[in-house]
């Protein structure tokens, strides 16, 4: 019983924080997939260099024919980008202005659904402009407030906007929304006097795992432009994913050392206990194959009924806070800092569910090993005269 | 006809620096259908003797004979094997498996034999019901009195048709009711079926029941009576 109900925890243990972690992970990615880094993105090979307002896509009609023919895409959209300062009564702050197209981006990104205040691109006329509330907070902004904006032109000469707050936006990241806001392409086509300046088309698939195959499919097509995956764009996240699938295995490596610990302690007292049955045993004629091997099933038919029971718990747990989330609220401000929402939800892909089991199993197997050597060891005469 | 023939056994331990001769030169021989008693104070050697005749124990030299084959020069599993056909034990604190019910702690000898599921099933309930438990056959150990756990480990000694049995100390947990029934069991296969029984005992009801008493001092022979 007790080694049933350490696997059955040792199990839940491992499989919830590998789904929490994963979840975590999941949150960041899909926060940051989903509010600016989609999952292609197509620049001018100079362009994320230094950000420079003449490093445009050549062809872009030509990019988003050949785009919007691709079955594997989903959703795709043209950004203006420029860099430039933001200033109100209250302060200044350096700021992204992305120029978007507000329809397609809004089947881009979640901007348009993470409004906390305001509308999308609807009330007002003359350049509405969507703020992060981080900027909002730090700027006073509040709806139909006004910000400043300065940036310079494709001559090098700075131009000055008023902008008009539509809507106040927020993602997981407060980094994100401090530095970066919205307007309407054709606002700062008008400021510039220059049509059809697109810097970044951003592509959607139906898929993450379609990202490769898009990308390889445009490049060959288009190879003057810089094509990259959300992974090569963002490193970090593709290398904190990576590092995730390995780290999950670590973690959950510790917890069945710790849980092949446990089996043997008990195996080993179970053995002890039994010395006088498996003494006679021993002495009546059952040879020292069986006897190993009777240890070996006994911990591994343990382990048959502990990993279903272990496995459906989790499953239910992780089910449960997959669909409901944990609320993190109370360390909410820092989770944000990382890109992470305060509520998380938990996620594990159903292989790892296999391949835990798998490890499980072997693991009770190592584990039974020792227990069953150390039956062997005992003498017959002895054993059967033990209290 | 021997059944059993020990001859010049000895068996020495070392305690530290004192060597004890638990077994010092025993030459024995059992016929077919002996009902023998070894007695002898706590020390004399009576359990390393039977443990010897019974291939738990390896004697230091001298060998044990059994129907012309020697023991003592058995490989490990060949000797295990040859418990399992040839002896049956009977132990002190009976060793019944809790988990298991009367009857399968006796099929489960034969199992290991290999006997056929039909066999087993009528073999075990023969014995049992020959040693008065036909009536508790799926009753498991925690739930018979000592007296009943010994009959069970008796029945489960006579299923794999051994040579001979061999009980270390057999009445030694048991009232004299139960030792009594015992006995008559033991005695009863004795006359009817001709086996072979050496009991390892202090037990005066015991002794009186033998026909052959063999008393065991400091490892030797110090008197072997018929009775």
């Amino acid at each position: 019983m007790t080694v049933i109900l350490s696997i059955v925890l040792g199990l839940w243990a491992g499989f919830f924080t590998m789904a929490l972690t994963l979840g975590l992970n999941e949150q960041r990615m899909d926060g940051a997939v989903k509010s600016y880094l989609s999952h292609v993105q197509i620049h001018h090979p100079a362009f994320l260099e230094n950000y420079n307002i003449k490093d445009v896509i050549t062809m872009p009609e030509e990019l988003l024919s050949t785009i919007q023919k691709n079955k594997s895409v989903k959703a795709s959209t043209t950004r203006t980008i420029l860099g430039g300062m933001g200033s109100t009564a209250h302060g200044s702050a350096g700021i992204q202005i992305i120029g978007v197209d507000p329809e397609k981006e809004a089947e881009m990104t979640s901007i348009s659904s993470s409004l906390k205040k305001g509308t999308y691109f609807t009330e007002i006329k003359s350049n509405p402009v969507i703020v992060g509330q981080a900027l909002a907070e730090k700027l006073k902004l509040d709806i139909k407030k006004k910000l400043y904006i300065t940036f310079v032109d494709e001559n090098g000469d700075q131009q000055r906007l008023k902008l008009k707050v539509e809507g106040i936006y927020k993602t997981a990241s407060s980094m994100y929304d401090e530095a970066n806001i919205f307007m309407k392409s054709e606002d700062i086509a008008k400021a510039i006097g220059h049509k059809g300046i697109v810097h970044e088309i951003a592509i959607l698939c139906h898929s993450i795992n379609q990202t490769d195959e898009v990308k390889a499919q445009l490049l060959a097509e288009f190879p003057k432009d810089k094509i990259e995956t959300w992974s090569e764009i963002a490193p970090e996240l593709g290398y904190a994913d990576e590092m995730m699938s390995t780290f999950i295995y670590i973690f959950m490596g510790i917890i069945l050392v710790a849980l092949s610990f446990g089996i043997i302690n008990t195996m080993l007292m179970a053995v002890l206990e039994r010395k006088r049955e498996l003494g006679m045993l021993m002495s009546v004629g059952m040879n020292k194959r069986k006897v190993f091997v009777m240890i070996l099933f006994e911990t591994l038919f343990i382990s048959i009924i502990a990993a279903p029971i272990g496995i459906a718990l989790s499953y239910a747990i992780i089910v449960h806070f997959g669909e409901h989330g944990i609320d993190l609220s109370v360390v909410g401000k820092g989770m944000e800092n990382f890109g992470i929402g305060s509520r998380v939800y938990t996620y594990l892909p159903a292989n790892l569910y296999v391949n835990i089991c798998v490890m499980t199993l072997v693991v009770t197997f190592l584990s039974s090993l020792l227990p069953a050597r150390r039956a062997l060891k005992l003498d017959p005469a002895e054993a059967v005269r033990a209290l | 006809m021997n059944v059993i023939e020990t001859n010049n056994l000895f068996k020495i331990y070392q305690q530290g620096e004192i060597e004890v001769k638990a077994l010092n030169d025993v030459s024995i021989c059992f016929k077919q259908g002996e009902f023998t008693s070894i007695v002898g104070p706590s020390g004399s050697g009576k359990t390393t003797f039977l443990n010897a005749i019974g291939g738990l124990d390896t004697p230091t030299s001298g060998n044990v004979m059994i129907n012309n084959t020697d023991i003592t020069q058995l490989r490990s599993n060949k000797l295990v094997d040859f418990r399992l056909r040839n002896i049956g034990f009977v132990f002190q604190a009976y060793n019944l498996i809790p988990v298991l019910t009367a009857k399968e702690n006796v099929e489960f000898i034969m199992l290991m034999q290999g006997s056929s599921p039909v066999e087993r099933k009528t073999r075990s309930k023969e014995l049992l019901e020959s040693v008065g438990l036909g009536d508790k056959l799926n009753r498991r150990p925690g739930q018979l009195s000592g007296g009943q756990q010994q009959r069970v480990a008796v029945a489960r000694a006579l299923a794999s048709k051994p040579q001979f049995v061999l009980a270390d100390e057999p009445t030694a947990n048991l009232d004299s009711t139960s030792t009594s029934n015992l006995l008559d069991i033991m005695y009863r296969m004795n006359q009817e079926e001709n086996m072979t029984f050496i009991f390892s005992t202090h037990d005066q009801r015991v002794i009186d029941r033998a026909k052959r008493i063999i008393t065991l001092e400091d490892g030797q022979v110090i008197s072997d009576i018929m009775q």
